[in-house]
């Protein structure tokens, strides 16, 4: 759940943050735009921890418990940050049928973490994710956006080697 | 002019298999051989067969490549496009006969389809309004806005029996006729680009492979009810299809074809985008229009439909992207071409994804009507590695599976809901002898229970002690009263949830039971899953008759879990084994099994 305690420290420049205010001065009197504006912001901040919140809320004026609640509602929006490689294992159900749990199962192993978290080190990260569209390369995983396909879990070990 | 042109398919599952490098390399190598002036090289949307990406199309012979790789460039450069010797090695298997090279368009996966929706998928550049003008493109729009009203619209959209190919099936032009009789000062057009069914691409494709079709269909609705302001709201996750809108929406608006006064008629119609964030409730109609409102994306109770009180509290319609790519080609060629199509009451083509078993994985067109063995066995070429065919499940988590004895039943919206599944919005999964179908309930499950908003307690607590259910059951630690339970569950969830989300929830439950109740008991009965997924319930063990001892199961074993000394029969620690399987798979004399 979303209310797990920060592990992370907060450390925004002064750059992010007149990134962020002038992202929102373009769109705050759109109709509906708190959600392009913490779309935006993530794309800045790679995460949204309640500073940047705080400040989207200071900045438009909607409560902070307005801002929180998309922010948790969303499975986009990440309230930790991601790792240096962001691990995403397809489970839509082309993938699963073929083999990618134990895909996942694999990674979990390999690196000691689950669904949603992070190394310690910050370097990967891994996530479940429904379908990536590839689904005549099941089963598939994507590492910042770079498309793993037709897997078998012996694979994994090598892959990951490339990013160590 | 060009004396050739080489379409290489730039979608999401040739992008995966790696056609920009193959494009990159195409143009390199065409300027090395001095061929610039003569060779033009396109990127286009999908052609459908993503199992055999990357894909490329020489035209004017139509030569089909698959599964091109980049050291094959120089020779396909050299031979095919300066000598004019096709390199029938690297063609599609399919299309090469003894009598020749056969047109694509007469191989298994394509000859019974039928292309409307994805009628310029892989045939134009879809970064370039020119090509879709080029192909008949904002002709309709401009038929409509000058020799038709809004009502001759609305009619044309009601003879072609069009229904919404998001899942629903409700009749297109009923929709419309409905948000026009609502006078407001403002209206909406809305695109349901938000794709959430695992395992379904059909919309995603449309968008990477044809965007202005989408734009020039919603202004078409927005002259039909009286909108002059359109949303798509398109899943985050689909990267090209979000730039190639952009794209499709700046150029439409320089050729003013959208903005003021399009045509010079007065008429004014404008598209934003809004992107997901990865909710599947944000597929439900009234979620979609709250989160493009920049909420949490909740449904809420309907009436009032999104037709009375929608986007902003303004009369809305919204429809699913397939359905827009329809509407251009009912304008142009008349309701009875569309309406010629089809059965009695499910009219023209519906778009499939296939995946899952299956060997031509990728997009179909089909006429509905057509049977789900010519799906699965003339389109699809059947399931691979000799296996048996066990179900095909459509419709996504709100779907169902459809089993062998079903195999000749037409495709339409009423057949499918006839027996236990639904149409969804295309995904077609098949799967196999080696799937357990409790542990395919319980994936749907897992996914209903993360998927749920929560806004609703039969959908949020019930789907959650459904799956707990399923869970006992897969460990075998279930009763038959549990079973009793869950299909009581299933009807209470079913008839009490707020939204589409939760009253289909029990589908994939309900539909399973009904076909695949024996697997259920031998789970709950005998302890044992007969497809040999369910961890808890396998074990694996080696015979010792074939077993000569090599040591590598010993070796691969993460848990240590195999004993035996070098050229003696190896015995499985049962206490010890994790079930991972890899024993087996490493085993070369086939000794050891999973029962």
């Amino acid at each position: 759940m979303a209310c797990k305690k920060q592990t992370v420290p907060f450390s925004g420049t002064k750059e992010q943050e007149e990134a962020l205010k002038k992202v929102i001065s373009e769109l705050k009197d759109i109709q509906g735009s708190l959600m392009p504006i913490m779309q935006k912001a993530q794309d800045i901040y790679g995460y949204l921890p309640i500073e940047v919140q705080t400040m989207i809320s200071d900045e438009t004026g909607i409560p902070l418990e307005k801002v929180y609640g998309v922010a948790t509602f969303y499975s986009q929006f990440a309230l930790q940050p991601k790792g240096k490689y962001k691990i995403s294992v397809c489970l839509g159900t082309a993938c699963y049928v073929k083999g990618s749990g134990n895909i996942f199962s694999k990674l979990e192993e390999l690196l000691g973490i689950t669904n949603g978290e992070c190394t310690p080190d910050g370097k990967f990260s891994l996530d479940s994710c429904r379908c990536v569209g590839a689904c005549g390369l099941a089963p598939v995983m994507m590492i910042n956006g770079e498309v793993y396909g037709r897997l078998v879990p012996d694979d994994i070990p090598g892959i990951l080697a490339k990013y160590n | 002019m060009y004396r050739s042109h080489v379409l290489v398919c730039g979608g999401t599952g040739c992008t995966s298999s790696g056609s920009p490098q193959i494009i990159e390399r195409l143009k390199e190598e065409i300027e090395r051989q001095g061929l610039t002036d003569e060779v033009a090289v396109i990127q286009t949307g999908c052609h459908g067969l993503c199992a055999l990406g990357p894909i490329m199309i020489v035209y004017p012979d139509a030569s089909f490549y698959s599964m091109v790789k980049v050291e094959d460039i120089p020779e396909i450069v050299s031979e095919h496009l300066l000598k004019g010797r096709v390199v029938t090695r690297l063609l599609y298997d399919e299309t090469v006969t003894s009598a020749g090279v056969k047109a694509l368009i007469d191989t298994d996966f394509y000859k019974k389809q039928h292309r409307v929706a994805l009628r310029n998928c892989g045939v134009i550049n879809p970064e370039v309004i020119d090509e879709y003008i080029g192909t008949g493109g904002y002709e309709a729009l401009g038929k409509v806005l000058t020799e038709m009203t809004p009502d001759d619209v609305i009619q044309t959209l009601l003879d072609s029996g069009l229904r919404g190919r998001g899942g629903g099936g409700f009749p297109t032009g009923l929709k419309w006729k409905l948000a026009k009789q609502n006078d407001a000062d403002q209206k909406y057009v809305c695109c349901n680009a938000d794709e959430g069914d695992p395992g379904a691409f059909m919309d995603r494709s449309v968008l990477e492979g044809d965007p202005p079709v989408v734009l020039e269909a919603m202004a078409i609705a927005g002259y039909a009810i009286g909108a002059n302001q359109g949303y798509i709201y398109v899943r985050a996750e689909y990267p090209i299809a979000v730039d190639r809108l952009k794209i499709a929406i700046e150029q439409a608006r320089e050729y003013n074809l959208l903005g003021k006064d399009i045509f010079g008629t007065g008429f004014d119609f404008d598209i934003d985008l809004r992107l997901g964030a990865g909710a599947f409730v944000c597929g439900e109609e009234t979620a979609l229009m709250t989160s493009i409102e920049g909420k949490r994306g909740e449904p809420r109770p309907r009436p009032p439909f999104p037709a009375q009180k929608g986007l902003f509290g303004k009369p809305t319609i919204l429809n699913n992207v397939e359905t827009y790519a329809n509407i251009p080609q009912i304008i142009l060629n008349g309701a009875e071409w569309f309406a010629s199509m089809g059965t009695e009451k499910s009219k023209g083509t519906k778009v499939f994804a296939l995946g899952g078993k299956i060997h031509n994985t990728g997009l179909v067109e089909i006429p509905m009507g057509t049977t789900l063995r010519e799906v699965i066995e003339e389109i699809g070429g059947g399931i691979p590695n000799g296996k048996r065919f066990k179900a095909a499940q459509t419709g996504g988590p709100s779907g169902g599976c459809i089993p062998a004895e079903h195999f000749d039943i037409p495709i339409d919206y009423d057949n499918l809901i006839s027996i236990g599944s639904m149409m969804g919005s295309g995904g077609l999964i098949v799967m196999d002898e080696d799937d357990c179908m409790v542990d395919i309930a319980k994936f749907f499950l897992e996914f209903t229970v993360e998927e749920s908003c929560g806004k609703c307690t039969p959908c949020r607590v019930g789907t959650r002690r459904m799956l707990e259910i399923l869970t006992k059951i897969t460990k075998g630690q279930a009763t038959m009263e549990d079973l009793d339970k869950l299909e009581e569950l299933c009807y209470y969830i079913k008839e009490n949830s707020l939204c589409g989300l939760g009253q289909t929830a029990p589908n994939p439950v309900l539909s399973t039971l009904r076909y695949f109740r024996d697997e259920y008991e031998a789970h709950i009965k005998e302890k044992r899953c007969p497809a040999g997924v369910c961890k808890a319930l396998l074990s694996y063990v080696i015979d010792r008759d074939k077993c000569r001892g090599c040591t590598l199961c010993a070796r691969n074993c993460p848990a240590g879990a195999i004993i035996g000394s070098v050229k003696n029969p190896h015995v499985i620690d049962t206490e010890k084994c994790v079930k991972c399987g890899a024993c087996m798979e490493k085993c070369k004399f086939g000794a050891i099994t999973k029962k």
